[in-house]
């Protein structure tokens, strides 16, 4: 079946099976490499993408069910000023071990911020509670998504 | 000399080769005859020195050192190229970073396990920062027709403070490439206070890219025409393939080729039986898979389920003691004379690694070559590997390292490079992704393999620990334990008591075991740990004064058959540094709220840490974690570092109580997928406040000894909160 989807604000055509979840259209036939694969049914977190705005596991949603969606990936955030806020915040204070959770915690949290500026711990905690990072770099995506939301001293300490 | 102290430094035989950079500017390699390396001559060595110098120095100053080792998490891709920097005495922003493949002959030891990549590189990559500024300087020596003594250097410039003169580092870099190399061992190093970049909070090389979602992930090489994998294996372990009917999947959307693949049934080179499915998109090769109709052979892994196990482990226990590991003194005397004697049995489960990143490995063979990308953290094993299963030469093969999403031990066994190769020399020309989804790599994985403890202790009248035994029961053939599946008759108190016993005993196992994260000593310390807070107690004393008491004085132990001693002076430091940090002698006052403390010493490093707990019903909420450690006199990159121990402190605390545990019906896997193998995630998350004790020892790696003490310190601060001693993990609690 042939869809054109709205990725990052461009019209892409792509011919796959309607039960095609997006992020095997985005990996594998769009090029977007930034959304990493982790489960394949929705409990990590690490396919995350913005589906109208919203947080939404990509491994999750056949291509069919999109429609005309605005989709924004990793590969687009830093356009946006929450996005590039979250990719400075998250290298101020260099979050990440692997690393190969990160997109998908950047994504979450960056929808967290859209519609919550001023999260508290445990509202960061319940938004980004289905992110999971192996390598437990938690208590600096904590802190990172208060330096960019403007609630911690940028330069303060990396918890 | 110690052996590792050997280690540490420049081996004699190593050979400096300076060389003028394509275009102009000096390449330097440090040519290291490692055992792997002792077949490479001069000539092989220098063969591509202009393209991949370990270090090189362009004419416009910039600086590329190669990272040997691999990217898994670990940041040693930033902490190594930081100790070369720093002795060149440049500026970290002229540095570049590029990845090597894998060559042993050029990079030395290419690994990325056992916390050793800083014991080991320390000195050498310290002595080849400083012999490529003392070429950089001779070279302006001689332009300026002074004496290089009277030179200085700072942020890449060279200057020769009687004249007023200086040049940056690039513009004398072409005429450094003539400069003999010299004496590596004798070449000046920096004092640590000259340090610039060494010690200092230093980004990640990779975290810029990492934000922006750039592809630098294994799963995330991309190469014209290539096609994407997966691998169906028995459903069990131990099974082999009898026959497979690939028509169906053959014919199911996007799929290009089937191999069924037969393997060589020595899970160690990890060519398992399997069938591969190939498709124009991953998505479709995995949907393909239920279309197989495969016929295994499962008799071999009747039998090998997790009760099973138990049964014979209690058995054993039952039977007495087993072989002996290690008798020091009269412990059955002892122990029979003992005013009080305190016994327990504990034991914990397979674990799975379970990387964010799946087993993946790409390849592409055409004309008897073969070229990898691989996210591998032995490289070096994954070509020993493909030469033991398929004849290659390394010669015919090329194997670039991709950065890793996570290791964990996991990536140690190449298991899945083998496997693509056999698909990828099934379908010649053509690039191979292989990926596994993440229930392949719950079910296939080398765990963690579960062990049974019987402990027993003898208390003198006095409150002393004087007998202390410990009869372990583990998966082997008898002769050998499993992979990752032996004791440590180090173990403590072993050395600290007169009197004690380790034994053994062993079953087979069909299920494919390896190391994990702090291999032995994730599930030693805990069993340790948690008994001796029950022998301290029962002594009248805690744990941490228990142990303040076995180490006595300032000493070095070796262990039996020679490794790295113990030395009581560090571990009684840290334990004294996080027992004032965590302010251990005030309890909570909370009902339900304790602290428990644990110590282990593994892998170089000395760490002793505290738990705050609180426990309602069965839901335990972990409050703080104070640690102390030792790992030298120099932390490399403190921003990496503090990174490392909350990451260890928490991947611990999720194999505590998040609910690990893999189990087995007759070879089979119960566990798929994070729904039945949880991980930590971020609402469980405590502070965590770490404190170094930087004793002037050689620096040493921090991937893995921080990991272990915090199980038994989760457990002892469950005891302390609620009386329920916890001698099974994962930590189950019944609701009150």
């Amino acid at each position: 079946m042939r869809y054109r989807l709205d990725v990052n604000g461009t019209v892409r055509e792509v011919d796959v099976p309607p039960e095609m979840p997006l992020l095997w259209v985005l990996r594998g036939e769009l090029g977007l490499l930034g959304s990493k694969y982790g489960c394949g049914v929705g409990l990590c977190g690490a396919c995350t993408v913005h589906v109208d705005g919203a947080p939404q596991r990509s491994c999750q949603l056949p291509v069919s069910q999109i429609g005309a969606a605005r989709i924004h990936t990793i590969e687009h955030i830093g356009s946006t000023a929450i996005g590039a806020r979250l990719q400075q915040a998250w290298l101020k204070i260099d979050v990440m071990q692997c690393g190969y959770c990160q997109a998908g915690q950047i994504m979450s949290a960056c929808a967290l911020l859209r519609r919550n500026a001023k999260p508290n711990d445990a509202q960061i905690n319940a938004a980004m509670a289905g992110n999971i990072c192996r390598c437990g770099c938690y208590n600096r995506i904590r802190t990172a998504i208060r330096i960019a939301a403007g609630m911690e001293e940028e330069g303060g300490r990396a918890a | 000399m110690l052996r590792e102290e050997l280690r540490a430094g420049i081996n004699r035989r190593t050979v400096l080769k300076a060389s003028l950079l394509a275009g102009g500017g000096l390449a330097l390699d440090v040519l290291t005859p490692f055992p792997s390396a002792l077949g490479a001559t001069d000539q092989e060595g220098a063969r591509a020195a202009q393209l991949s110098a370990f270090v090189s120095i362009a004419p416009d100053g910039t600086v590329t050192i190669m990272s040997k080792d691999p990217e898994i998490g670990q940041g040693i891709k930033t902490s190594l190229p930081m100790i070369v920097a720093d002795e060149l005495d440049c500026d970290w922003s002229q540095v570049r970073i590029a990845q090597a493949d894998l060559d042993q002959k050029r990079y030395g030891e290419q690994y990325a396990g056992g916390s050793t990549a800083t014991p080991r590189d320390w000195m050498p990559m310290r002595q080849t920062g400083a012999a490529a500024r003392a070429m950089l300087m001779q070279a302006a020596a001689n332009q300026w027709r002074v004496e290089a003594a009277q030179l200085t250097t700072a942020k890449g410039r060279i200057y020769h403070a009687a004249s007023g003169r200086s040049v940056g580092y690039g513009e004398v870099a072409s005429a450094a490439a003539a400069v003999p190399p010299p004496d590596l061992s004798a070449v000046p190093l920096k004092r640590p206070e000259q340090f610039t970049i060494i010690g200092r909070p230093v980004v990640g090389i990779d975290s810029a890219r990492i934000v922006k979602g750039q592809p630098i992930f294994g799963i995330d090489t991309r190469l014209p025409g290539m096609l994407y994998a997966v691998y169906e294996v028995a459903p069990a372990h131990g099974g082999r393939l009898i026959k497979a009917d690939i028509e169906a999947a053959k014919q199911s959307p996007g799929v290009r080729h089937v191999v069924p693949i037969v393997g060589n049934g020595d899970a160690d080179s990890g060519l398992a039986d399997g069938v591969a499915i190939v498709a124009t998109n991953w998505w479709l090769a995995n949907e393909a898979r239920a279309k197989l109709k495969v016929d295994w052979d499962l008799s071999a892994s009747k039998g090998h389920s997790s009760s099973v196990y138990q049964a014979k482990a209690d058995a054993a226990i039952a039977a007495g003691a087993g072989a002996d590991l290690r008798v020091d003194g009269d412990p059955s005397g002892k122990l029979a004379a003992a005013a009080r004697r305190v016994a327990a049995r504990y034991d914990y489960p397979f674990i799975a690694h379970a990387p964010m990143e799946p087993q993946n490995c790409t390849a592409r063979y055409a004309d008897g070559k073969l070229e990898i990308w691989a996210p591998s953290q032995t490289p070096q094993r994954g070509m020993d590997q493909l030469k033991k299963v398929f004849g290659f030469e390394p010669a015919a093969v090329t194997l670039h390292l991709t950065r890793a999403g996570g290791g964990f031990g996991r990536r140690l066994m190449n298991d899945y490079m083998v496997q693509v190769v056999a698909i990828a020399k099934a379908i010649p020309g053509v690039p191979i992704q292989l990926m596994w989804s993440r229930e392949d790599d719950i079910r296939r994985d080398y765990y963690r393999p579960g062990g049974w403890h019987s402990f027993e202790a003898g208390i003198s009248a006095k409150g002393e620990l004087i007998a202390f035994t410990d009869h372990f029961v583990t998966f082997g053939d008898g002769k050998n334990t499993a992979r990752a599946a032996g004791f440590n008759p180090a173990m403590p108190p072993a050395g600290l008591i007169e009197h004690l016993r380790y034994s053994q005993s062993m079953m087979p196992t069909v299920v494919t075991t390896g190391a994990m994260r702090a291999p032995g000593s994730n599930a030693l310390c805990f069993v340790s740990q948690s008994f001796l807070d029950e022998v301290a107690l029962a002594a009248g004393t805690d744990l941490p004064h228990l142990m303040l008491t076995l180490l006595g004085e300032r000493r070095e132990i070796a262990p039996p058959g020679g490794g790295v001693p113990f030395d009581t002076g560090r571990a009684r430091d840290v334990i004294e540094k996080v027992v004032q940090t965590s302010d251990w002698a005030h309890k909570p006052h909370d009902p339900g709220r304790a602290k428990g403390f644990a110590f282990y010493f593994c892998h170089r490093g000395y760490f002793a840490e505290v738990v705050e707990a609180s426990v309602r019903g069965s839901a335990i909420a972990v409050h703080k974690v104070w640690v102390a450690g030792d790992i030298g006199s120099q932390i490399v990159n403190p921003m990496g570092a503090e990174n490392q121990v909350r990451g260890a402190v928490i991947d611990g605390l999720a194999q505590a109580f998040a609910g690990q545990a893999i189990e087995f019906v007759d070879g089979a896997v119960q566990q798929s997928n994070f729904n039945d193998f949880p991980l930590a995630r971020m609402p469980a998350t405590p502070e965590i406040e770490v404190a170094w004790v930087k004793s002037g020892k050689p620096p040493t790696g921090l991937g893995e000894p921080v990991l272990p003490p915090v199980i038994p310190a989760l457990t002892n601060a469950i005891f302390a909160a609620t009386g329920a001693r916890i001698r099974s993990l994962p930590v189950r609690l019944k609701s009150a």
